[in-house]
């Protein structure tokens, strides 16, 4: 395997940094173990906290840097929903926040060296999309009842081929959260690992110099992917929203 | 060098699957480079059009991202 | 999937030298901790078996956290942070709003000042134009009057003169026709007639007519 030593000095070790391991001794990880998986969701949940509530605190009319990033972050996520899912979308805006702050500190935060990235693991993302997923779906059928079935049957389209375009409408309707599950942590996991493997690099004197340039390059990289990617996230979560608002074509 | 032959096609699938990978950067490089055209043709419509463009490049990109989970599982878990 | 996981953490475990950890839930059997690759001071001291994201016995773990802290997110934000800054953005439109509503209340009176200015300027124009025309007028009659007391003088002197000339005419005329008699009778009376004075006027009368006229 990839994280077998090569000999010679040149280790690669790019999946020790996804490793969940408890915070205190060498136990197992029972449900309720405070693991370094936790110790990051806290640290993002308060990095969170700290911008939105403590940079906010002064409600200044005239706003200084934190509470102008606050705003910013409020505006575009106000705006995306706005522009996508419509007024009546904007019911869902604190959740949206919700899932747009976390997974765009989370992100942040795995870049910081050492970090461990919350969202790099299938189980945290599968539960943010699988939580979208159901949202949504409980919405659309709360909101249009047997309507929302719309979605799969596209009047638009000549009879002959509405079964067949049923099919796929609903196979892509249920990769939905794989897809946003996968595309996060994959590109989460690439980055990091990538990083790691080019730090690798870094152990043979020739080609360190190369090696630690590219890893300046790929964590600047990371750091636009960072953001992209929660970007996408919140972006494809209002899409899914306008769905479920308004399900016919 | 050791291993069994099983390995060694382990090996050789993972090295297929970034094929994937290279052809998800092809696709994502058409969405921005078709992007570009348009908003040069039209500058004043392609601000609103930035979501879809995200949208499009996130789609692109999670085949891509699909090939590499392959790649991972082909490598780690089989 | 994750059978073939299983699999090869076991087979992992079965290679293992080191500290076996065996997760007392029984579930499986995934060995986390360091082999023959254990890296001390160098951070991360834990090496990976397989994909630690496919790592099923940490799912319930990270799920549980990762639920605890999106909602205690979600209360704080949607609480506390949400309403703050729906507040901040709404008192900001507000005093934009007031502020650009003064602006164009001042605009409106500086426009007012100005319309005012532009009005006083042409009143005064009128005014100077009215007073020039007024004082043409005065000038104009006073030239007239005088033009028309000059004219008058004018004729009343011409007249005067013509009514001199006139009286210098017919005394010329009264003395030409007394000296003609008086010639006439001495002419007549020296060719030894008798010089009739009626017949002298009657014939000089019939002669000046024509001569002086």
């Amino acid at each position: 395997m990839a994280t077998e030593a090569t000999g010679g000095g040149l280790e690669f070790h790019p999946m020790d940094q996804f490793v969940v391991r408890p915070l205190f001794g060498d136990g197992a990880v029972a449900w309720y173990t405070p693991t370094n998986v936790t110790l990051w969701l806290a640290l993002t949940a308060l990095a969170a906290i700290a911008l939105l509530v403590m940079g906010t605190r002064g409600r200044a009319i005239v706003p200084n840097r934190a509470q102008s990033v606050a705003e910013m972050a409020y505006g575009l996520v106000y705006k995306m929903i706005e522009d996508i899912a419509g007024k009546d979308g904007l019911r869902y805006f604190p959740y949206v926040l919700t899932l747009f702050m976390f997974v765009v500190f989370a992100n942040l935060l795995g870049l910081v060296p050492m970090a461990f990235t919350v969202t790099s693991h299938i189980a945290v993302t599968g539960v943010l999309a699988l939580a979208v997923f159901f949202g949504v779906t409980i919405i659309g059928f709360v909101k249009n009842g047997a309507h929302f079935l719309d979605l799969f049957w596209v009047r638009s389209a000549p009879l002959a081929v509405r079964p067949i375009l049923a099919v796929i409408e609903v196979i892509s309707y249920f990769v939905r959260p794989l897809s946003l599950s996968i595309r996060l942590a994959g590109n989460m996991i690439a980055g990091h690992a990538v990083i790691k493997v080019f730090a690798g690099f870094a152990a043979i004197a020739a080609v360190a110099p190369i090696a630690i340039v590219a890893v300046i390059g790929m964590y600047a990289f990371e750091v636009l992917v960072a953001f992209v990617q929660a970007y996408v996230f919140t972006i494809l979560t209002c899409v899914y929203l306008k769905d479920a608002l308004h399900p016919s074509h | 060098m050791t291993g069994d032959i099983a390995e060694l096609g382990q090996y050789i699938g993972v090295g297929l699957t970034a094929f994937g990978m290279g052809f998800a950067a092809l696709g994502v490089g058409n969405v921005a480079g078709n992007f570009l055209a348009g908003a040069l043709r039209n500058p004043s419509a392609a601000a609103g059009q930035t979501a879809t463009l995200f949208i499009g490049m996130a789609f692109a990109e999670a085949l891509g991202i699909f090939s590499f989970l392959v790649a991972l599982l082909l490598m780690f878990a089989v | 999937m994750f059978s073939l996981l299983q699999e090869a953490a076991t087979t992992a475990v079965g290679q293992s030298d080191g500290a076996v950890v065996v997760d007392d839930t029984a579930t499986s059997n995934v060995v986390v901790t360091g082999t023959e690759g254990v890296r001390p001071g160098v951070g991360q001291d834990v090496e990976a078996v397989g994909l630690p994201q496919l790592d099923m016995t940490t799912f319930g773990n990270q799920i549980f956290w990762l639920i605890v802290t999106l909602v205690v997110l979600y209360l704080v934000l949607s609480r506390v942070a949400l309403p703050r800054i729906a507040a901040v953005l709404s008192d900001r439109q507000g005093a934009v709003t007031g502020d650009l509503m003064a602006a164009e209340e001042f605009k409106m009176k500086a426009r007012e000042a100005e319309a005012a200015y532009d009005k006083a300027l042409a009143d005064a124009r009128t005014e100077a134009q009215a007073i020039v025309a007024q004082n043409r007028a005065t000038i104009q009659g006073q030239l007239d009057a005088a033009i028309a007391k000059a004219d008058a003088e004018i004729a009343a002197r011409t007249a005067e003169s013509e009514t001199r000339i006139r009286e210098i005419r017919v005394s010329a005329d009264a003395s030409a026709r007394e000296v003609a008699r008086d010639v006439t009778a001495e002419l007549v009376r020296s060719f030894g007639g008798q010089a009739d004075e009626a017949t002298i006027s009657s014939a000089l009368d019939g002669r000046m007519k024509g001569a002086v006229q």
